[in-house]
């Protein structure tokens, strides 16, 4: 039997209007960044319901991180606002029960910043690798 | 042991009935035994006579019936409130759940409410009677002869023990004397979880979660979860009403139910009251309360009506997510 090398899936939930732009011009200025993140295009970091986030560990990923604009540069003003309060409480909770910190993160990029999303990711990707596999918030009937 | 007497209520129900102020009472009725007190509406002088109940395990909070008794009833419905019954109250309100036009609310004091599973682990199982004496619980079983002493204190439930306040935040009319708010040591067993290893706190939540049977009576019980469409009953959400078929469908419920009421809950305590398995719910909603304490200032939700909830609420310079954790860090 062969054992397959363990790379990290990570779910990145991208708000359209910055980090997901942040994210083309990352691949336009050719920058790298690895392949195990899945980007997810949300109108709005504020779009992210908690749920999501608890679905995307369900189905196997072993990180989530969620991009937005920069506080005051949201596209609808103040969503981004909301979001920082929402997922730092539901961190705090995913802490609370014992769930890795460092699986969850909140960045802000901006669609000008293709250099700060490349790293971002690659730092997160690293992070997550170093954990290992997602134990403690998975769905055995979704392993692939 | 309770300060005010039944007869009072008794006698404050039967006048407010009579002179037409409102047309019916919630109250509390006995169960099937002295100690499963359920809540019951009562429409006459005679029925409060008889039935209504009022003494160590009237636990429940009726706030949330209003939202049902409300919209369908004509005539006002008088409720009777414990101090803490109030802040839910107050925090229906806020959320316009139900009509304030119809409803009298008479504040009570309250000593603090009896916890029947206290009460067993004393006396064991096959309680056939309870009875109020002085500052003691008479109890009798099936397998004694005589009856066994208990004093009320050393059975008082977890919440009563850590009582947030004895001032009622809402009424029309208060009966006996107004208390005070408490500088209740309700957090500390929050911090002690937080003062463990992530690998401790995940087991000591598995082990309770994984006691869970999805009964869903903390949601049902719950003033704060007065959805009518509520996502543990719809088939296509993942989270439908069954039996959690593994751990993450267990933590998954408990997350989201405690989310939901995260900046809402105003710390009542009936779901750890209500549930079956004796999971510690409070300590997750507290987690919540402590947290938007810290981050966000004090905060008691039905403290007043018309607060904003924390979570539809921001500040330009609000924590980041990561520095949450950064400051935890330092302070440890
Ligand atoms: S979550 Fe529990 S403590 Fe909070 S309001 Fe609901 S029943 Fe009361
Ligand atoms: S009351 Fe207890 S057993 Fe029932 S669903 Fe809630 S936590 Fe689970
Ligand atoms: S539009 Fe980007 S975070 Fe709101």
């Amino acid at each position: 039997m062969q054992i397959k090398e363990y790379k990290p899936l990570i779910v990145a939930f991208c708000c359209n209007w910055c980090s997901y732009a942040g994210a083309d011009l990352a691949g336009n200025n050719r920058l790298n960044y690895p392949a195990e993140v899945k980007i997810i295009r949300v109108p709005c970091s504020c779009r992210v319901n908690p749920m999501f986030i608890l679905r995307a560990f369900q189905r196997g990923a072993d990180g989530v991180i969620i991009c937005g604009c920069h506080p005051g540069d949201c596209h609808y003003t103040s969503g981004n606002y909301y979001t920082r309060r929402r997922m730092a409480l539901l961190f705090s909770m995913l802490d609370f029960l014992g769930i890795e910190r460092e699986r969850t993160r909140v960045e802000w990029v901006s669609a000008a910043e293709g250099a700060k999303f490349a790293t971002t990711m690659n730092d997160f990707v690293e992070k997550v690798a170093s954990l290992g596999e997602n134990k403690r918030l998975e769905d055995l009937r979704c392993k692939r | 042991m309770q300060k005010i007497t039944l007869e009072s209520l008794v006698e404050k129900a039967v006048s407010l009935l009579e002179n037409g102020t409102v047309t019916s009472v919630l109250g509390w009725k006995k169960g099937e035994f002295d100690y499963d007190i359920t809540p019951a509406v009562f429409e006459s002088a005679d029925e409060l006579k008889k039935d209504f109940v009022w003494n160590d395990f009237c636990g429940a909070n009726f706030s949330k019936y209003l939202v049902s008794k409300t919209c369908k009833s004509e005539g006002k419905i008088l409720v009777f409130l414990k101090p803490c019954d109030t802040y839910s109250f107050n925090q229906l309100l806020t959320e316009h759940r139900f009509d304030r036009e119809k409803v009298y609310a008479v504040g009570i004091p309250c000593e603090g409410m009896a916890d029947i599973n206290k009460v067993k682990e004393v006396v064991g199982d096959g309680i056939s009677k309870i009875e109020s004496n002085g500052d003691d619980l008479v109890v009798t079983t099936i397998y004694e002869d005589a009856p066994v002493k208990v004093t009320c204190k050393d059975v008082l439930a977890e919440r009563c023990v850590n009582c947030k306040s004895k001032r009622h935040v809402a009424y029309d009319e208060l009966l006996g004397e107004e208390g005070e708010v408490i500088a209740s040591e309700r957090f500390d067993e929050v911090e002690r979880l937080e003062k463990m290893t992530p690998e401790e706190r995940f087991a000591f939540w598995q082990n309770e979660l994984s006691k869970c049977i999805r009964c869903n009576a903390c949601r049902d019980v719950c003033p704060a979860c007065t959805c009518e469409k509520c996502v543990f009953d719809n088939p296509n959400s993942g989270v439908e009403n069954k039996a959690a078929s593994n751990s993450f469908e267990e933590k998954m419920f408990h997350i989201i139910r405690a989310f939901h009421v995260a900046g809402r809950c105003t710390d009542c305590g009936e779901c750890s009251r209500v549930c079956p398995q004796n999971i510690p719910l409070h300590l997750l909603n507290r987690k919540f309360i402590k947290d938007i304490n810290e981050f966000y200032g004090e905060y008691q939700a039905g403290a007043e009506v018309g607060l904003r909830a924390p979570l539809v609420d921001y500040t330009l310079e609000d924590l980041e997510p990561g520095e949450v954790f950064d400051r935890r860090d330092n302070n440890a």
